[in-house]
């Protein structure tokens, strides 16, 4: 047991701390305020303390728990919320009421609750670390596998179905003459990947529900992404979209150092929200950690490596999960923050010059990957990081460290927000590197993906260079054929780009609507530019009932939008007629 | 988490005071962040703040400077606690100074309550979402940019512009919409001139809102660490007032710039690493302490609205102290020294303001079912407008259609008719539709694409065909 020995804002230095190890967790003062050791020194141990040091004084006592910072994994985790370092808000909210005070514990899961466990196996099996050894009906939507911890094998005996809390032995594990209680729960150090036996290529779709990245900067499961935007870009709402609507067995949304009602807003909104593939509510595909900007900067740091240990951990039951952190610009900053105390030499803008470093420890725990274990299993874990460039600026480190890590990049821009086009990812500046992986999963929804595809990214870079002559000349002085490449980057900008996340409908498009869509839109480009040879005028063209019918394609319900589009396709088949026709 | 201790220690041996700061020998039971007396020579007392205690040497920052501190004759004295507010349904009406201490010639705060003005972090669990729309009476808000019951909106403003008329005028209009209930209004003036402050109290008091009303003033003459604590002694004030007395508290605080230069200043005096601009690297996470104070607590009647005011340097909305800002409130009220110059009041940019509240505020039942689609028409006929009277200065009016033209037309009156109004007028939420809907009948009918066909029917007034 050591004592303090000098205080500066979150980090502690303690004396006679002979014998602590490097992220050892400790206990400090009277209030047990919780506390990690970053580093150790002859007798003396610097610590970084996860709740608010004021008040503490020289001398008092500082214990070591011989352990390193685990996070608990069973049953309870899916549809609770957590802090930084693992406490339930939800046990604080009953125990201690509505604001966080200092030294208050609670456990991650529930010791009291009884979860039904269905075996999986007889007494006498002989497993290995990652076998699946029975289930828990976690909620309606999850379905936990209880797996013998990585590194543990031998004999299994004493295995029953029945009712048992997260600590209870549900079965024993023999090996070399010794005995080991297995329960529902395991730990594992947040701050170590968890083990798999192999790792795969990203090749699967992840289903986001947002067009512009589902068909144009594709994700994969297992893959990475950043989101970086300046301020009032939509970046929070993005992410949020994404895990609501994301095709993925669950969703774990880390809300480092940002806001509290915008916490508050999710939170309320994943309870009311169903899923679209199974229509049960959404809270019960959820994980969520919430240390938003006034609670203690410390718990940043670890916040996102307890979310991805978490993700690993129902990776390996071979589900697909998604991690969002939103956003790793705080938790750089609390790294930043952490440094300057321990007086390290700083890197770009006071960075640690291990920032790069860091991020890469995080991003690359993402990954599809054959599970340990049996029966053989995949799962994936996919993680989207937000970004927030201070005044927008994406040559500062924290984005420019992300950019060398990632796969796929976001980019959302503060002029499409001010013409309120929203989402605000920027078709010129976004990219995936997922697009050739995904391509066969595509060709699977539509044979012509790539070719729609393509062509639309055409368009739309077309449209940025005569954007730049339009500027200059106006766009009446434009030959006709220009204008009506205008007139389709326009309907791509308006009609398919453009996605409310508030309407009913709109909010979520699945990958073969947005297929129709889209190659619907492609097809009265080259409709239209048929009519433009005959001599028709691109303004008449844009008055046409026929293209004010596609700008509404959008409100149109998932059941009716086959037949609406088809009577579309009919009319243009139709040719001019159809448009002098009047009806159409 | 409270210390109080009955007896207290001093120190003669004060070692170095240089700038703010003294470094004094440390005394067993000196407590991270405490406040402390410092007694100079003359008698005079100040206080400080414990900002680094070692085994062997400890770190206080002086409020007030360390000018005329002695190193033979000051001492220092340890009360054992962290500043603190006292509480009590008494300080409605009253006005305090920078460190806690009634200006206004009235008797001290007596109560048995001292709450820490660091406040505690609410539950994120406990929260609840805001969704109550406020009438400000104020057009380019109340259609365009929403403020709702427990939202932190700043007002990024210019040095000349009316951020302060505008403040006033929605502390004298601000109404629940429906309700009669008045806010009651903390008001927190950091580093800001006497006249400017005096005239916010002046206007407090004509309007009668003075008894529902707190002010913290620390004006430009007073000690600039005090700034940091004005801010928290306000939101003290207002988190008793909500949290425990019930009431929807509305607080302004002004202006975080000087706010965030006094934060600037002394980190450079504790000689610590800066960061952009020379901010400190945790301005975001000093700054989220104050913002984030703001809200609704689940099974709790009052709520925190904060409107933080702050002069961006140079209109520059990049300027570390704007954009730390505008990353942790829900969106902002950006004022626009064009508009300004063409005589508009309020002179709101439409474009860069953003309110990301309102969806959960407006229509059926909050303000109107065609909140909404007005709010979108609204804003893509303007940016039309101005799109075009942009290109215009390029290309002349000549190469413009007749269309072209409508929308230039509108896009003026938009600003004339619709954000701009006078400082005393209070329109309700359906005047400020009906301009709107005013304006629209300008537009051909089947450009109003945003709009649900239903409200057209109902809300378009006959196209009057005068032009």
């Amino acid at each position: 047991m050591g004592k303090i020995w000098r205080i500066s804002g979150p980090v502690i230095i303690a004396e006679d701390m002979r014998g602590s190890q490097v992220y050892e967790v400790v206990e400090i003062g009277e209030e047990r305020l919780n506390g990690e050791i970053i580093g150790l020194e002859q007798d003396k141990a610097v610590i970084q303390v996860y709740e608010d040091t004021v008040g503490l004084t020289v001398g008092e006592k500082v214990t070591g728990t011989g352990e390193i910072l685990m996070a608990e994994l069973g049953p309870g985790l899916v549809g609770n919320i957590y802090d930084g370092v693992q406490r339930s808000l939800v046990t604080m909210k009953d125990e201690v009421g509505d604001f966080l005070h200092r030294g208050v514990r609670t456990y991650a899961l529930d010791r009291e609750k009884k979860w039904h466990f269905i075996p999986a196996m007889k007494a006498g099996a002989q497993v290995e670390g990652g076998d699946v050894i029975g289930t828990v009906q976690e909620t309606g939507l999850i379905e936990h596998r209880i797996m013998v911890p990585p590194g543990m094998s031998g004999v299994i005996d004493a295995i029953e179905e029945g009712d048992y809390t997260v600590e209870e032995s549900i079965a024993l594990l023999k090996s070399n003459g010794k005995t080991w209680p297995l329960t529902l729960m395991q730990r594992w150090p947040a701050r170590k990947p968890r083990p798999y036996k192999r790792r795969f290529d990203p090749q699967d779709l992840l289903v986001t529900g947002t067009r512009v990245i589902d068909y144009l900067f594709p994700l994969a499961l297992g893959g990475k992404a950043a989101i970086p935007g300046g301020f009032g870009t939509g970046k929070t709402v993005n992410l949020q979209q994404m895990v609501r609507w994301s095709q993925t067995q669950l969703n774990i949304y880390v809300g480092c150092g940002e806001r509290g009602n915008e916490m508050a807003d999710v939170l309320q909104s994943f309870k009311e929200l169903k899923d679209p593939a199974t229509g049960r509510y959404l809270q019960e595909k959820e994980i969520f950690i919430a240390n938003t900007s006034n609670m203690p900067v410390v718990a940043r740091e670890i916040s996102i490596f307890i979310g991805i240990t978490m993700a690993e951990y129902y990776r390996d039951m071979g589900y697909d999960i998604l991690l969002v952190a939103d956003s790793t610009s705080r938790w750089a900053e609390a790294m930043r923050e952490i440094g300057a105390r321990l007086e390290e030499t700083p890197g770009e803008e006071g960075f640690p010059t291990y920032l790069g470093s860091r991020l890469s420890a995080f991003y690359e725990r993402s990954g599809r990957v054959e599970c340990l274990g049996s029966p053989g299993r995949i799962g994936s874990a996919t993680v989207i990081g937000a970004v927030s460039p201070p005044g927008a600026d994406f040559s500062e480190p924290v984005t420019q460290s992300t950019l060398r890590i990632v796969d796929a990049l976001y980019s959302l821009d503060v002029a499409l927000a001010n013409r309120r086009h929203f989402p605000t990812i920027n078709w010129l500046q976004s990219y995936s590197h997922y697009a050739d992986s995904v391509n066969a999963w595509w060709e699977k929804v539509s044979p012509d993906y790539t070719e729609v595809r393509n062509q639309a990214l055409i368009t739309l870079q077309k449209e940025a260079e005569l954007e730049e002559i339009v500027r200059l000349v106006g766009p009446e002085a434009l030959p006709e054929n220009d204008k009506l490449l205008l007139l389709i980057a326009r309907m791509i900008r308006e009609d398919f780009l453009m996605q409310s996340a508030y309407h009913p409908v709109d909010t979520y498009s699945n990958p073969k609507r947005s297929h129709l869509m889209l190659s619907t839109i492609m097809k009265f480009s080259d409709f239209a530019r048929g009519l433009a040879e005959e001599g028709m005028m691109v303004s008449e063209i844009s008055a046409s009932r026929i293209k004010q019918r596609i700008s509404r394609m959008k409100d149109v319900p998932d059941d009716e939008i086959d037949q609406y589009v088809d009577s579309i396709r009919q009319d243009m088949a139709g040719g001019a007629a159809s448009l002098e026709e009047g009806g159409v | 988490m409270d210390s109080m201790q009955l007896f207290t220690r001093q120190t003669k041996a004060i070692s170095t005071a240089r700038r703010s700061l003294l470094i004094i020998e440390s005394i067993p039971g000196i407590r991270y962040n405490e406040i402390v007396d410092v007694e100079l020579g003359t008698g005079e007392i100040r206080s400080g703040q414990v900002i680094e205690v070692g085994k062997n040497t400890t770190v206080v920052q002086v409020f007030g400077g360390v000018s005329e501190v002695d190193l033979l004759n000051s001492k220092v004295r340890y009360k054992g606690e962290t500043l603190k507010l006292p509480v009590s349904p008494d300080i409605l009406g009253r006005i305090f100074d920078g460190s806690g201490k009634p200006i206004d010639g009235g008797p001290p705060i007596i109560s048995q309550k001292y709450q820490d003005i660091n406040g505690v972090p609410a539950n994120p669990a406990s929260r609840m979402p805001p969704a109550e729309f406020i009438e400000t009476g104020i057009s380019a808000i109340d259609g365009l940019n929403v403020l709702v019951r427990g939202q932190k909106l700043p007002i990024f403003s210019g040095s000349g512009l009316p951020h302060n008329k505008i403040a006033a005028q929605i502390i004298r209009q601000a109404s629940l919409k429906g309700k009669s209930e008045d806010f009651a209004i903390v008001f927190g003036a950091i580093g800001v001139s006497y006249d400017d402050a005096a005239h916010f109290i002046s206007n407090l008091e004509e309007t009668g809102a003075l008894s529902r009303a707190v002010g913290f003033i620390n004006t430009a003459s007073s000690p600039v660490i005090e700034r940091l604590s004005t801010p928290r002694l306000a939101l003290t004030a207002a988190e008793y007032l909500a949290w425990e007395m019930n009431m929807h508290v509305l607080v302004i605080l002004t202006d975080i710039t000087n706010y965030a230069d006094a934060l600037r200043e002394l980190a450079a005096m504790r000689g610590e690493i800066p960061s952009r601009r020379g901010y400190p690297g945790y301005m975001y996470t000093d700054l989220a302490s104050l913002y984030e104070r703001a809200g609704r607590i689940s099974g709790r009647e009052g709520s925190v609205t904060i409107i933080p005011i702050l002069t961006m340097p140079d209109d520059d909305i990049t300027h570390p102290i704007p954009d730390l800002t505008g990353y942790i409130t829900e969106g902002q009220i950006v004022l626009s020294r064009p508009l300004d110059r063409k005589r508009i009041y309020p002179p709101i940019d439409v474009f860069l303001s953003l309110s990301r509240m309102m969806k959960e505020g407006i229509g059926e039942g909050k303000t109107r079912e065609d909140h909404n689609n007005v709010f979108m028409q609204s804003y893509a006929m303007y940016a039309e407008g101005n799109y075009l009277r942009e290109i215009t200065t390029v290309i002349g009016s000549e190469a413009l259609t007749d269309r072209d033209k409508v929308y230039l037309n509108a896009a003026d009156r938009f600003e004339r008719e619709f954000i701009a109004q006078d400082e005393n007028s209070r329109r309700t939420v359906e005047e400020t539709l009906s301009i709107a809907w005013d304006i629209f009948s300008m537009l051909p009918e089947e450009d109003l694409k945003l709009i649900n066909e239903a409200y057209i029917k109902k809300y378009l007034p006959e196209p009057s065909r005068s032009e």
